[in-house]
């Protein structure tokens, strides 16, 4: 995956001002910003606000409203995985519990090394396939405990990240 | 050298999520090192999703199927003569000839994993636009009254009749008018919107614009849901080559008509399928559910009459607009008309997507194309219509696939998904996390909703625990009354659906003795 950008003002103004133009240009600014710099820093909230004028207020509360916006940067890999019904009835939770158990890796986190950002999905779309994950924007299916593990940078089995 | 030899490989993020991508440069380059000549097509799926990689190669007796195929098996498949179409282990003979394929009736999907997603002669080639140059033929009046023949309802999952809604927005008189496609395909178990997008999307677009011409509207959103990146990277190509061809801009096809679409991401909230949700998120906002009325139809987006539409409703208006709304209507059973294209998923060993008309039963659909769980263990429950669909149980297999069947028996068809389980599954469990998702997902404007589903997990887990069950499932009962009545929209509303069909069908889970203490998670 291409590594994020530091944050920059001026590097996220330059994106949101051709941007602003746009009817309800809020989350494709919010999009735009999230794939500058994998996340929404905090002092964009008064930036977008001046640009669509709108109070800071409402922006943060579209930016809090919806999972896909993160207030922190991700890890340098960032993998989503599906725990919704038809995932669970081959496994997710399973995937789950292994992750924990043998990798001491929780969902919806970031690894204190930075490498690896967990997050939970509903749904990808791979329904027949499943279990099912997005690796850096690649649909992973028939997901099971080795390839998670390799996935995820350790060997299946293995007690800690290696 | 002879011509090359036309080799399909899918695009589609479903074969892509189990090895295409390393097939298609397998075959390049097996093919460069024996000097072969080859032209490899990224189509689309053709639905047999646990045959993919699904491969195929065009020859004079039509096109011949393998799968599913991995990168280590190409060079054994070209040692048998598969340019030829000649036999191997992972052979099925004539793609057409598929007993799994050649028993739909593939109407909205009937050029999906057949041609170039991205081939505009393709798909004029296969019939395309063929509705929309009738349309364009038509006043917008008959245009909805073809709709209106062909008793399409919304796929989205209300079955709202689509003529009537796109009347509604026709008959409102405003200075601009929007037509939104809702492509956030949020429900587990569902996947016909992606295929569709990634497989046809001229379809979608052919669809919109008609929409467009119907109601007098000049302008489209397409709402995609984030998790669809595949699907954002071929409409937004798809867009710029009908944007170049005169399909959409200034000109429809020559004509006086203008259209426009533009695709806008959601972020990751299964509320913004709601409709109204949807249209507060497209503006800018937090997706708070608004109240109805008054309907998107009168004022929608940025308050304008808007007509809200599913994929696949949009997309199956070509065919009726080209065909006629009568012979769309020849499909179906009662008030369900035309064909769905069901998604078969979960704990299944041949799932995937099958087009058929109204009224086959669940049992055809689980047993006859699906042959049953991919586990090999005996089949137990089946979620019929996403995360706010019931539960139901093998005795229930033989109600048919029809809007009100499913409604008499206290379940939804909702956008055609169904979800299997084996006998693995605690339905506690599963009754847990529908309020679980309810308590993640809820936007947050009703008590009933925003509140009763916390309550709901922690009643859950008092339950599985074993602790004062009587007295805890009372209180169940009436939390799901509660939420059923007061509720503001459906994701509260429904939300006991799936709770409430655990317990009648499968009551002894919520009886199980409880885990010891220390076991629990
Ligand atoms: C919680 C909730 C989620 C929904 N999700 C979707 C969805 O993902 N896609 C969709 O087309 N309709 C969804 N709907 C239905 C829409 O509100 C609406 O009925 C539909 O978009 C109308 O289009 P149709 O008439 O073509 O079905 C959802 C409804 C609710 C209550
Ligand atoms: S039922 Fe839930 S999702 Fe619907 S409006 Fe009420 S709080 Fe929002
Ligand atoms: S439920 Fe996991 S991909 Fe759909």
């Amino acid at each position: 995956m291409v590594p994020y950008s530091p944050w920059d003002i001026a590097a996220a103004q330059a994106i949101i001002a051709p941007l602003a133009a746009r009817k309800g240009a809020t989350l494709p600014i919010l999009h735009a910003l999230q794939d500058e710099f994998g996340y929404i820093d905090a002092a964009a909230i008064p930036l977008i606000a001046d640009a669509l004028n709108l109070s800071r207020a409402e922006v943060h509360g579209t930016v809090t409203f919806y999972h896909d916006f993160r207030s922190e940067p991700p890890g340098r890999k960032v993998i989503k995985l599906c725990r919704a019904e038809a995932c669970q009835s081959v496994g997710s939770e399973r995937l789950v519990a292994h992750l924990k158990q043998r990798h001491g890796l929780a969902l919806d986190a970031t690894t204190a090394d930075g490498e690896l950002t967990l997050e939970t999905v509903y749904c990808l779309g791979n329904c027949a396939l499943g279990p099912s994950a997005l690796v850096d924007g690649e649909l992973i299916g028939r997901l099971d405990e080795t390839r998670l593990s390799a996935l995820c940078g350790c060997r299946a089995g293995a007690g800690d990240r290696a | 050298m002879s011509a090359p030899v036309r080799i399909f490989v899918p695009c589609d993020a479903a074969a892509l999520s189990v090895g295409a991508e390393t097939v298609a440069q397998a075959i390049a380059e097996t093919a460069a090192r024996r000097g072969l000549a080859v032209d490899i097509v990224r189509n689309g799926s053709r639905g047999m999703l646990w045959l993919e990689p699904l491969i195929e190669v065009e020859t004079a007796a039509g096109r011949m199927a393998y799968g599913p195929v991995t990168s280590s098996d190409v060079d054994a498949l070209f040692d048998a003569g598969f340019l030829d179409g000649k036999p191997h282990a992972l052979a099925h003979g004539p793609t057409d000839q598929m007993e799994w394929l050649k028993r739909q009736q593939r109407l909205t999907f009937a050029r999906v994993g057949v041609t170039d997603p991205l081939s505009l002669r393709d798909y004029r080639q296969h019939g395309g636009f063929k509705g929309l140059a009738r349309a364009l033929e038509l006043d917008g009046a008959a245009i909805v009254e073809e709709v209106r023949v062909s008793g399409l309802r919304g796929r989205g999952g209300a079955g709202f009749p689509t003529g009537i809604k796109w009347q509604t927005v026709r008959e409102a008189v405003a200075e601009r008018k929007y037509i939104v496609c809702n492509a956030d395909e949020g429900d587990s178990g569902t996947f016909a919107d992606r295929m569709l997008m990634e497989g046809d999307p001229f379809l979608l677009i052919e669809g919109m614009v008609i929409a467009g011409l119907a109601v007098g509207a000049t302008r489209g959103y397409i709402y995609l849901r984030s998790e669809y990146p595949h699907a954002l990277r071929t409409l937004t190509s798809a867009i710029e080559i009908a944007e170049h061809a005169g399909i959409l801009g200034p000109s429809v096809l020559g004509s006086a008509h203008r259209f426009d679409i533009e695709v806008r991401l959601g972020a990751g909230a299964y509320i913004c399928g709601e409709e109204t949700s949807l249209l507060e998120s497209l503006e800018g906002k937090r997706g708070i559910v608004r109240a109805k009325p008054p309907l998107p139809a009168i004022a929608g987006l940025f308050g304008m009459p808007t007509v809200v539409n599913n994929v696949l409703s949009l997309a199956a208006v070509p065919w009726i607009m080209a065909h006629g709304g009568k012979a769309y209507a020849d499909y179906g059973m009662g008030r369900s008309r035309g064909t769905l294209p069901v998604q078969l998923a979960g704990n299944i060993r041949r799932g995937g997507l099958i087009e058929l008309a109204f009224g086959a039963s669940l049992r055809t659909l689980i047993e006859d194309f699906g042959g049953g769980t991919r586990s090999g263990r005996p089949l137990r429950a089946v979620q019929v219509g996403g995360p706010l669909g019931a539960y139901l149980t093998t005795a229930e297999l033989d109600t048919p696939l029809d809007y009100e069947a499913l409604g008499a028996i206290s379940a939804m068809l909702g956008h055609g998904g169904i979800v299997v389980f084996d006998d693995s599954v605690d339905m506690a469990r599963q009754a847990r996390f529908a309020f679980e998702f309810c308590a993640r997902e809820s936007c947050g404007k009703c008590t009933p909703c925003r509140i009763g589903s916390v309550r709901g997990v922690e009643l859950m887990d008092r339950i599985i625990a074993g602790h004062e069950r009587d007295r805890n499932l009372a209180v169940l009962d009436d939390l799901n009354r509660l939420m059923t009545e007061a509720s503001l929209c459906a994701m509260g509303g429904l939300t006991p659906l799936p709770v409430m069909s655990a317990l009648r069908g499968f009551a002894e889970d919520f009886r199980r003795p409880a885990p010891a203490a220390n076991a629990a998670e």
